[in-house]
Formats: C-alpha cells, structure tokens, sequence
C-alpha cells in the first residue's frame, strides 16, 4: 500500500537547528505542517555528532502532535549522510529531505540507505518518505527524473539560494531570477504527480515583499514553502486559506459528484457551471485547506 | 565505555546543557550544577546516571551545567560527550544503548 | 490557619503581626475605621529655609533614630540612587534596627545586603524585591519580616496607621527651595511622583532629595511645598539610562506575537469591549503587542477607549496621540516616551491611593474593564505569584497585580507555559499573591483557560470560535508532560516573608529556602 502521507497538506515547511535544544522542543505550538529538523546548513561542522543526539531523542521522546517530522541530511558529498539517515530511521521521523539533489540516482542512494536503516531497526518498510530540494541549475533541469526516482518521494523543493549561486546572479526578492526554476518545477512535479515547495524567504523585516512571494507561489500552483522563522506561519497559511464562496462551492461539488456519480450521472451543473469528475480532487483540496485553517468544520 | 580523554558536549544556552567527561577515579562522580535543581535535581541525577550505565560508563567525573534542558537534551548531551571521548563517530547503536 | 485560598497561615505568625488570615476579596468592603494622622511641624516664620546642606544634615533634623522606619519610591527603578545614597548615612551614623519601607525595591539595591546582614536594616516593606536583598531575605539573613504589599495595598498600610513612616525621602527630578517637587523638568526625569503621595500626608518627615534645584514655584507641583520638611540637594538621586529607556521595539517573538493576538481575540469578543471600555495593560513584550493589535481593531470598528490607566508605555500613549483613548491616568512612566507625553492635556497624574488603594471611598481600579497582566506562576485555581519564583527565592513584586485583578472586570494574564524547564501553569503556585477568585482568564502560548467561575466569558468565547480554549487542568497537564512533574520546593520553618492581601490579611507566608543536598 502506498503511504498515505504522501500527499499530505504541507503548507508551511519550518528549518529548524538540531543542535538547538531551545528550538526543537515545541515548534508545535506555532502550527507548521512539517518541520524540517536541520542536520546540515544550519548545523556547525564541529556539532554534526552533537546535532544527532538531540535529534534522535527528539524524535523519540516529544510529542510534535502531528506535526510532520522531516530530516534534512547532510549532503551526499560528504560522509556524514549515511549516519544521518540510521539516526533519523531510528529515532522515527516521517521523512528525509535530501539536499542538493541532481540526479534520479541520488534519490535511489538515499532511498536504499533508508529502506536498510528501516530493515536494521525494525521500522516498518515504506514507513520514511523522502523529499528532494533542487539546488542548482543541472538539479532544476533534472527535476522530472527525480520526481519519479522513488515511490517514496512525495516532492521536490527549490533552494533558491546554491541555485542563484549557479545561475550567477542572486536573490533579488522580486522573484525575476527564480521564475524559470519555479515554472519549470512545478510543471515536473504536476507531470510526476507529486508535490512542489518554494524556496525560504530570509528578510524577515519585509513581510509584505514575503507576502506577495507566497501570494505568487500559490498562484503558480506551489502546494507549500519552505520557511525559517515561525513568524511566517501564519502568513502562508493565510494566503492558502481558501475563500468562503470557494469552500461553499468545493462542498457543492464533491457533494454533487458524490451523488452523481452512485447514479451514473457524468457531467452536470454546480451553480450554473458545468463539472465533471476532474473537478473532484481540486475540490477535496480546496475543502483540505479550508479545514486545516479552521474555516471548514464539515464531513467531507 | 572508558573515558580515555576529556571532552565535551552542549552549550550553555537556555534549554541546553553542558556536559564534561573526564577520566574518573574508579567511579563516576557527578556535579551537577542547574537552574531547576530544586524542582528537578533527582530527575536529572537519575537521567544522568541511567545513560552513563547504558553506556557503560563505570569510571568517570562527570561535570553538567544545565539551563533548564529537558531529559531527552540531557540524554543527547551525555551520549555526545561519552562518544566524543571515545573517538566514536559512526554506526552508532541508536535504540540500542541510545534510547 | 488555613486561610481563603487553602494557605496556612501559622498561628505564631498571625500572633506577632495581628493580622487575619485572607477570608476573600470583600471581606472588608464597607467596614469602617479611623484614618490615621501624622504630627505636623507648622512653618509660619517666613525666614524659615527648608534647604539642608547633605542627607546627614536632614537625618540629624528629622531625628534619625535606631528603630524607625523610612520610606522611599521606586520611580527611579533601576537607576534608583537614592535608598542607597540614604541607607549609607544611616549605617555610618550607628543606626540599628531600621524598618525600610519602600514602594519596591530592586537591582539598585544590592548594596543594602551587609546591611541587612549586620541588623541595620531588620524589617523590609515593599512591593516586592528583586535582586540580592530578595535572595537575603529569602537566606533568612532579614531578621524581622518582610512585609509584601500592593500598591494599592500600601496606601491603606500606611492611611490606616499599620505602617508608620518616620521619615518619608522623595527622590524628586526638580525641586524648589521650598519643595515643590515635580516629576520632569531636571536631569533625571520620572514622569510622576504617584507612590509617594501618600507618604508625603503620612510621614512625620518628609525629606525632598533632588539633583536640579529650579526657581520658586516649581508648579504645578506633584507633590506640595505643604508637606515637605527639608530639602536636600545632591549631585545625582538617579542614573537616567537605567530610569527609562527608549520604547522597547516591539517583540518579533512570534510566541509573544501568538499571545498577544489571543490576548486582542479575548478582549474584543468578551461584551466589555464598547465605546468607552477602560483599560490597563504591563510592560512585557506580549502586552505591548497586544496593545498594538487591539488598536488596530479599535480603529476598525471605531471604537474609542474611557480611560487607560497605570504604568504607561509607548503603544497607550499612542493611543491617547491618536484620539483613540478619551484620558490617560498615569502612575509610572516605563519609557521615555511615556515621560514626555505627560506634557500631553489628556495625559493625568493620579496617586497610588486613587490609584489602587482599596481603603479609599473608591479607587481606579474598581472602574476596570480590562486588565493584562502576567505571572510567573498561575496555579489550577487560578491563582498567581508573582513574588517568589518556582525555586522558592523572592524574586519579583506585587505592583498592582491584586489591586487591578480585583478591580477589573476582565482579568486577564498572560504567561507562557514554560519558563525553560519550568512549568508556569502547575499545582499550586508556590506562593499566592493574587487569588483566584480575582482571576479570570489566563492566556499561554498553548491555549487559553477561562475561570470556571467565570461562565459568562467562557460562553461568550465558545460561541466566538476565535481561541484555542483549554481547562486550566489541561494545561496544567500539558506542561507536566513535557518537563516531568516538578517536585514540591523544599523549605525551611523558618517563616521570612509574609504576602499581605490588599486589605491586610495573610494572602500567603513565604519560608526560609533550604540548601539543596544530595546524597550519592
């Protein structure tokens, strides 16, 4: 059976320091839909070793109340990653992001190492998914290859600060420098039928400027972003909030369908417009996001 | 695990604590020094001493400042600074003697 | 004895200070007494000069004695130079056994602390203490008591004849020759002058120490030439920097950001939120953002607000700029933009005793909407501590905690759930300062517990959807699980300190800490 968290709402991805103790204690009360337990950028050579033990007890020991447990590994360059993965496995996290992914082989190195780290400590096989943040521009390039190296990868990220590196130029935050990244992966992501996740936005003095960032992903079809400061949180979750006269019209049309469709019924009409059932998923998302911000208290 | 050489894990931020390990003396002996040590101090004395015993750690002085960590940052500073000392960097026993 | 709040209070110490056991918020509500008055020295020769040359000088005239009690204010805060400046000359001039009676007491003070170990200072009465004379007393090195009191509670302590200042010092920013004393105007502005009102009309010296001698009449007057006995120049009574500081920036803190917004969400869907709702808010981080949030919502609506009152920051006089609050009633400046808006019209002094004194014949207080507060304990009964922290030590003040929780009819604190391994929502409080019956709702970063007693509001929030609402047990629950249930503090017989309700009753005694040991 494929794992039902694959496709999960992940709206707000929030980095968090391992090596930390302050940070990874409740980022619950915030109400992100995953954390991304940072072992590499964020964490100082000298503590790697420091940073898995308090994430392993971490995720063993705090309740993070459904809050979605990814681990960022160290890169695949270095001889770090291989440890990473037996210590997130054991400890018992939801996920692995890997970190400058290029090729569809990193996705299987990883997803072998994890399906062994599985194997040795008894976790249940299929248990850890994995996600791929793209970091450069043969990465982005490759983004279809890695959307469909793995069952276990439930989407692709960009990383927009290594990627502006290789592309020579920088972020600008007008967003004019990322534009083909974030067409050109969503579109893969789409093909492979997986989720896509924009980069972090770090001027946290400008929130407006993050605002309009969220307001263009979304638009573009972006399920989520990556985020670093908590602050963020109810910003993305704001923008991604449908609108009531959408959640009215999403409960009319999986209602509808619903019935229809016992009746062998195609196509029909929803307030004068004309649906069939590829109305259906766009609609259980809609009502997806309308509950997970508090504006749906229905059934479906 | 023998302590063959001094060495160190954590910070002395809020939440975290700092661990000191050093040859001991035929026993462990343990100061503990923390901001909670009134409400806490027996629950850390006991987290300290059943993770040094996990990992066998018979003969060693034990130094920890704590700023509040809760157990499972207790426990991860200890073990980092027990393998710290004994030049232990991979194929660690996680849910074995790290639990 | 047990008292209201489940406290015993031991015999002994009801004995040696005849007070009552706390028997519940209106316990003394309409009963009569006597104010009490001080001895007056008429001045009617007009050669007479005030002007004393030093603080020995004053303490000679107003005959300084072993055994008598002083008074100071707090409005220097931790600038304060004055306490020590006094304190000094009478531990050089041989004093003993002096009761020092201060509105607070706090860092500026550390010095005192041979003093008190040496039996110069035997008797504390303040607000609360923080800093090493808190850990002294709490070392049991104080050898009388230490008396805790509100703000409001003092006046009455002090109106009613309880407490009996021989010598009031008032730290003041400008004084003329004849002090008429003002809390701006010099070098090392407070604002105002509201915690030693009362000392001026109870004590039987009133001595003015100032650093900026102005020409007569300083006026208007904060506090009257009438009252004043001698007038003391110094180089400096206090350290501006440390006195008030710029507005502090409002927090990014997305914690204290998600408090203050429950906080806002509280406040404005409870039904004293209309035209003319009154007001007083605290000095911490989620406060001021709280404030900021709930003017926005004040502009949207088009609500304006009676009165706001208290110590007063930046975000309330704002509001007062804007139009948006009718009059400001100030007690205490807590930054430097609070201390120039006095200049304002709108902007009022008032007195501790108007203030919060429950003794009067009706205090601000009791014209309350809403007030914020925080706590560093708040128990499953709702009750708070805000003097003695969870490892047993003094270390905080009452200020009007109690005084504005009873006054208000909202009352809300805010506290985070932890404190680092802390729980702030536990058991019992390990000291209570303000009883549950005063406390109606208490808002943490992990969801919001209405009083039971309160059902009114948790209706009203219930059907509003606009909080995580939690039984206080819950969180309570909550906290336990994340830090383990921490285990009661140890204390010794001893009984150092005792915490005074606003009418005079025991609310609550505070014990000698204990060394902690392990054996191994």
């Amino acid at each position: 059976m494929r794992n039902p968290n694959l496709k999960r709402l992940r709206r707000s991805m929030m980095f968090l320091n391992c090596q930390k103790p302050g940070l990874i204690k409740d980022p619950y009360v915030y109400g992100p839909d995953s954390i991304l337990l940072d072992l590499e950028d964020a964490v100082a050579e000298r503590e790697k070793d420091a940073a898995r033990y308090s994430l392993f007890h971490a995720l063993r020991e705090i309740d993070y109340r459904g809050v979605e447990r990814v681990v960022r590994i160290n890169g695949l360059d270095t001889d770090l990653w291989r440890e990473d993965i037996r210590c997130s496995v054991a400890g018992g996290c939801d996920a692995i992001r890997i970190p400058k992914t290029e090729t569809a082989q990193d996705v299987k190195r990883v997803e072998e190492a994890v399906a062994a780290a599985e194997k040795e400590f008894g976790v249940e096989e299929g248990r850890t998914l994995i996600m791929a943040a793209l970091e450069s521009a043969r990465g982005v390039l490759n983004a279809l290859e890695v959307c469909t190296a793995s069952e276990r990868l439930f989407g692709i990220a960009l990383s927009g600060g290594d990627y502006t590196k290789d592309l020579q130029t920088t972020i600008s935050g007008t967003g004019v420098e990322l534009m083909g990244a974030r067409q050109h992966m969503i579109i893969a992501a789409r093909a492979a039928g997986v989720q896509c996740f924009d980069t972090v936005w770090t001027n946290l003095d400008d929130m407006e400027g993050f605002r309009r960032e969220v307001e263009t992903i979304r638009a573009m079809g972006f399920d989520g972003k990556s985020i670093v400061n908590p602050r963020q949180i109810p910003i993305v979750h704001d923008v991604y909030t449908p609108r009531e006269k959408d959640i009215i019209f999403a409960e009319k049309v999986v209602r509808e369908i619903d019935e229809k469709k016992a009746q062998g019924i195609g196509v029909f009409t929803v307030d004068g417009k004309m649906i069939d059932i590829a109305f259906y998923d766009g609609a259980k998302r809609t009502l997806a996001l309308a509950r997970a911000s508090g504006k749906y208290k229905g059934e479906l | 695990m023998e302590i063959k050489k001094p060495a160190v894990a954590g910070t002395l931020e809020s939440s975290d604590c700092m661990v000191t390990v050093e040859p001991g003396e035929g026993r462990v002996d343990l100061e503990l020094n923390s901001v909670v040590i009134r409400q806490f101090g027996p629950q850390i004395r006991k987290v300290i001493f059943e993770t040094l015993k996990r990992l066998e750690v018979t003969d060693a002085r034990v130094t920890v400042v704590d700023k509040g960590a809760l157990d499972c940052t207790i426990k991860a500073r200890v073990e980092c600074a027990v393998y710290r000392s004994g030049d232990v960097k991979e194929n660690l026993p996680w849910g074995g003697v790290i639990v | 004895m047990k008292n209201a709040v489940g406290r015993e209070i031991p015999e002994e110490i009801l004995k040696a200070t005849g007070k009552e056991p706390f028997q519940g918020n209106h316990y003394k509500d309409g009963v009569p007494f006597r104010k009490a008055g001080p001895i007056v020295r008429p001045v009617m020769d007009n050669q007479h000069s005030k002007l004393v040359e030093n603080i020995h000088e004053a303490l000679v005239k107003c005959k300084a004695h072993s055994g008598m009690t002083v008074s100071f204010h707090h409005h220097f805060r931790e600038g304060d130079l004055i306490v020590c400046m006094v304190m000094k000359e009478i531990h050089k001039m041989g004093l003993k056994n002096i009761t020092l009676a201060a509105t607070s007491l706090g860092k500026a003070h550390d010095d005192l602390v041979p003093m008190i170990e040496d039996g110069t200072i035997t008797r504390i009465e303040a607000s609360g203490v923080r800093g090493k004379i808190g850990e002294a007393i709490s070392q049991g090195k104080l050898q009388g008591l230490a008396i805790m009191r509100s703000h409001g509670g003092r006046v009455r302590s002090l109106v009613t004849g309880e407490t009996k200042v021989d010598i009031a010092f008032v730290g003041a920013p400008t004084s003329d020759d004849y002090g008429n004393l003002r809390g701006i105007g010099g070098k090392t502005d407070c604002g105002v002058l509201s915690y030693s009102h009362v000392d001026g009309d109870q004590a039987e010296y009133v001595v003015a120490i100032t650093d900026c001698l102005v020409p007569f009449p300083n006026f208007p007057a904060h506090i009257s030439m009438t009252k004043v006995d001698y007038v003391c120049v110094v180089d400096a009574i206090g350290i501006p920097e440390k006195i008030a500081t710029g507005a502090a920036k409002p927090t990014t803190d997305q914690r204290k950001l998600m408090m203050a917004e429950y906080c806002t969400q509280v406040v404005v869907n409870t039904p004293y939120f209309k035209e003319g709702f009154s007001y007083q808010t605290g000095v911490g981080g989620a406060s001021i953002a709280s404030t900021i949030s709930l003017t926005k919502i004040m502009k949207e609506r088009g609500i304006k607000m009676g009165f706001g009152v208290g110590g007063l920051t930046k975000p309330m006089c704002d509001l007062l700029d804007q139009g948006l609050v009718r009059v400001l009633l100030d007690t205490q400046a807590f930054d430097l933009d609070a201390v120039s808006n006095v200049i304002n019209p709108a902007h009022h002094r008032i007195t501790a005793g108007a203030y919060a004194n429950p003794f009067n014949k009706g205090a601000f207080v009791n014209r309350l909407d809403y007030v914020i507060l925080a706590a560093l304990e708040v128990d499953v009964h709702f009750n708070c501590n805000v003097v003695v922290g969870s490892d047993g030590v003094i270390t905080g003040a009452q200020g009007g905690h109690p005084d504005t929780a009873q006054g208000a009819k909202c009352t809300i604190v805010i506290c985070p759930l932890l404190q680092g391994r802390i729980p702030a929502i536990c058991s019992d409080v390990t000291t209570v300062t303000t009883p549950g019956e005063s406390v109606d709702i208490v808002v943490t970063d992990y969801g919001v517990a209405v009083n039971p007693n309160r059902h009114d509001l948790l209706e009203v929030l219930k059907a509003a959807d606009c909080v995580p609402l939690r039984k206080i047990e819950e969180l309570r629950d909550t906290a336990y699980s994340i830090t383990g249930v921490p285990q009661p503090v140890e204390f010794g017989e001893r009984v150092v300190g005792i915490i005074e309700a606003r009418d005079g009753t025991i609310m609550d005694v505070v014990r000698e800490v204990k060394d902690v040991t392990f054996d191994s």
